[in-house]
């Protein structure tokens, strides 16, 4: 069996954002970046398989900017076996990702794609959803278990009130949950190895697929800052405040 | 790097050029270093934070060393990451640095470990051992499987270690080794010793000792009020006989211990930085939040300047001690150089703790803020592996030619 996983190159979980001065975006210059925290899970889980003996290959792919090799590496010295970069300088919406994903599966053809459940950047969750859906491939999302049947996936979903056990024809995506695993520290040997394991670099037009956005961003800001309470003496000035300042009684 | 930005408006790229001013990394050290270099540093960072920073204060409150921590490093292949063979990974001497800086971040006692285990330990066995002993010990000291400790200070002889009174005497098939060796890391728990002794004619050679050999006991030092998650302890030799095949033999006299010193002292440098770091950022923290008079401590024209020398002593630190780790890469070292650093980190590390302590108020000396921790820690960071005074003596002989301790 042969596993893709998806890795994204997001703004480092603890660093703090800064919208950039003209509010056009997050500012990205000399901040940290780091793979996608859900990406870890499903990077994880997919060596656990190969580890298993149930997936012979494990194929990280990145796309957008020439760095993404960077997130590809990390992925590699987790234990992925090879990487694939689609480079672009574009700003890539969910919808191109999901474009650049089918034609990178239909080149590779595996029989399963591990992804993060969402970016912590974007936080769309749509990437796997839509992808499923070009594809015409089964999907589970937010899964935190994963088990392997005869040409079947078998996973549980987090869903509101509960867990729910479906069964997936093979081939299929599965978005993953936070609970699925806890992803391993890359080991320095790894990291050593990494460097040579191979990294293959294509381009949109070579997948043939438009990866123009749709989308306009007409301003980023920052949420509003959150007022300091005061402190009230008796229960008589809590109920007037209430009632004439609030206006909720 | 404004070229990158042309498509932006004129103003706005000057402006973004101005906030792309990192507090937390003024020289943009980040930079400097490779996609590998990088990559083990945040496998150093991530495990230190998850898996070290939650342990520690427990640790150090109640003395206590967990064993699991060798077996962890070990895993990650933190132990003699330098080396190449034996089950190491072969990293370089930068990497080296940076996992020793983010070990320290958490506790010195960690860093402690990892110097004592990789350039005291293994480097020893590495450079100065035959390939059987290689063979035996490397591999399971790199998984953290074993723990070795070195004997070298005496009670007697600290920063003359050339005075040393532990003696080998040759034996029928071996050596006898007596005499005492104090304040030896992990020597408690060790399961080898690199101890270094006087031959029958009067030459330093190291010896490689094994847990439970006649004769050999390592009672702990108790009372220590630094290094507390690490333990400490002496190595007691009485008639312990060690067969010939445990000589270390291919170094004699005091550049043997001397040689892996400068791998110890040069992760100490890059290490003590880490746990300044951590006192400078939690300074600047405390500083922010805390109000008195109306307004935050970090209003205080006094306290912004502690926190702009801790950034500046840190940040030019970190550039030399980036330096020194690309030298030894380029094989350039000098120990004169390693002994400058050692030096300077440790000592300022020490005044920035002792500052952000000052900053944190009643709070800077209970554990739970992890300040006071780094003030004693670094108390003895700046006192081993060559006091601060001692490093000055070295670099004054190495411009003056006149060796102020006497032999």
């Amino acid at each position: 069996m042969k596993v893709l996983v998806p890795v994204k190159r997001v703004i480092d979980a603890n660093v703090k954002i800064r919208i950039k001065a003209d509010n056009a975006g997050v500012e990205t210059t000399n901040v940290k970046m780091s793979m996608n925290p859900f990406d870890e899970v499903a990077v994880e889980e997919a060596i656990r398989l190969r580890e298993a003996g149930t997936a012979q290959e494990v194929i990280a792919v990145s796309l957008g900017v020439a760095r993404c090799q960077e997130t590809i590496r990390t992925a590699l010295a987790m234990g992925a076996d090879r990487g694939i970069l689609v480079e672009t300088d574009v700003e890539l919406e969910p919808l191109a990702v999901a474009k650049l994903l089918q034609a990178v599966v239909e080149k590779e053809k595996p029989d399963l794609v591990i992804m993060g459940k969402q970016a912590i950047d974007g936080d769309c969750n749509q990437t796997g959803q839509m992808l499923a859906a070009l594809l015409g491939w089964a999907q589970g999302t937010f899964i935190s278990k994963l088990a392997i049947g005869q040409g079947t996936a078998e996973v549980t979903r987090e869903i509101d009130g509960g867990l729910e056990m479906l069964s997936l024809k093979m081939p299929a995506v599965v978005t993953v949950d936070l609970r699925l695993n806890e992803p391993r520290y890359a080991s320095l040997p790894n990291i050593m190895k990494a460097r040579k394991k191979p990294l293959e670099r294509l381009l949109p037009e070579e997948l043939g697929v438009d990866v123009a956005p749709r989308l306009v961003t007409l301003k980023v800001e920052e949420p509003p800052k959150r007022q300091a309470g005061v402190k009230v003496a008796n229960v008589a000035e809590l109920v007037d405040k209430l009632r004439n300042e609030a206006k909720v009684i | 790097m404004t070229q990158r930005q042309v498509a932006a408006p004129k103003e706005s790229t000057k402006e973004a050029a101005a906030a792309a001013f990192q507090w937390d990394d003024p020289l943009v050290l980040e930079d400097q270093l490779s996609e590998e270099e990088r990559m083990v540093r945040d496998s150093a960072r991530a495990y230190a934070q998850d898996k070290l920073m939650p342990r520690i204060l427990e640790a150090h409150r109640h003395e206590r060393f967990d064993r699991e921590v060798m077996t962890e490093m070990g895993a990650l292949g933190f132990l003699g990451a330098t080396l190449k063979g034996y089950g190491c990974a072969g990293v370089n001497y930068v990497s080296y640095g940076l996992i020793a800086r983010e070990l320290e971040r958490v506790d010195s006692a960690y860093r402690s470990c990892l110097s004592v285990q990789s350039s005291l330990g293994m480097d020893a066995i590495h450079a100065y051992g035959t390939e059987e002993q290689r063979q035996k010990y490397l591999p399971k000291l790199a998984k953290g499987e074993w723990i070795v400790c070195i004997g070298l200070t005496e009670p007697d002889h600290g920063s003359d270690p050339g005075g040393m009174k532990t003696r080998a005497r040759k034996a029928d098939g071996g050596y006898q080794l007596s005499g005492a060796k104090m304040w030896i890391t992990n020597s408690p728990v060790a399961d080898v010793f690199v101890v270094w002794a006087k031959d029958d004619d009067g030459e330093i050679r190291g010896f490689l000792l094994e847990k439970g050999m006649k004769g050999l006991t390592t009672p702990k030092i108790e009372g220590k009020f630094s290094l507390r998650a690490s333990i400490t302890g002496e190595i007691v030799m009485d008639d312990v006989f060690v067969p010939e095949d445990n000589l270390l033999p291919n170094v004699k006299g005091l550049k043997g211990p001397f040689g892996c010193l400068n791998g110890a002292r040069y992760s100490i440098a890059w290490g003590a930085l880490g746990a300044a770091e951590f006192c400078w950022h939690a300074a600047r923290s405390y500083a922010l939040e805390r109000t008195q008079f109306g307004r935050p401590l970090a209003a205080n024209q006094l306290v912004q300047k502690k926190l702009a020398d801790m950034q500046t002593e840190i940040t030019l630190g970190l550039q030399s001690c980036l330096r020194l780790g690309r030298l030894m890469d380029e094989g350039r070292m000098t120990p004169e150089a390693i002994s400058m650093l050692k030096r300077n980190s440790a000592g300022k590390a020490l005044e920035i703790a002792r500052m952000a302590r000052d900053i944190h108020g009643a709070n800077g000396i209970v554990d739970e803020f992890h300040v006071i921790r780094h003030v004693l820690n670094l108390e003895s960071v700046n006192t081993y592996e060559g006091t601060h005074d001692i490093h000055a003596l070295i670099l004054g002989r190495a411009q003056t030619g006149i060796q102020a301790f006497t032999e």
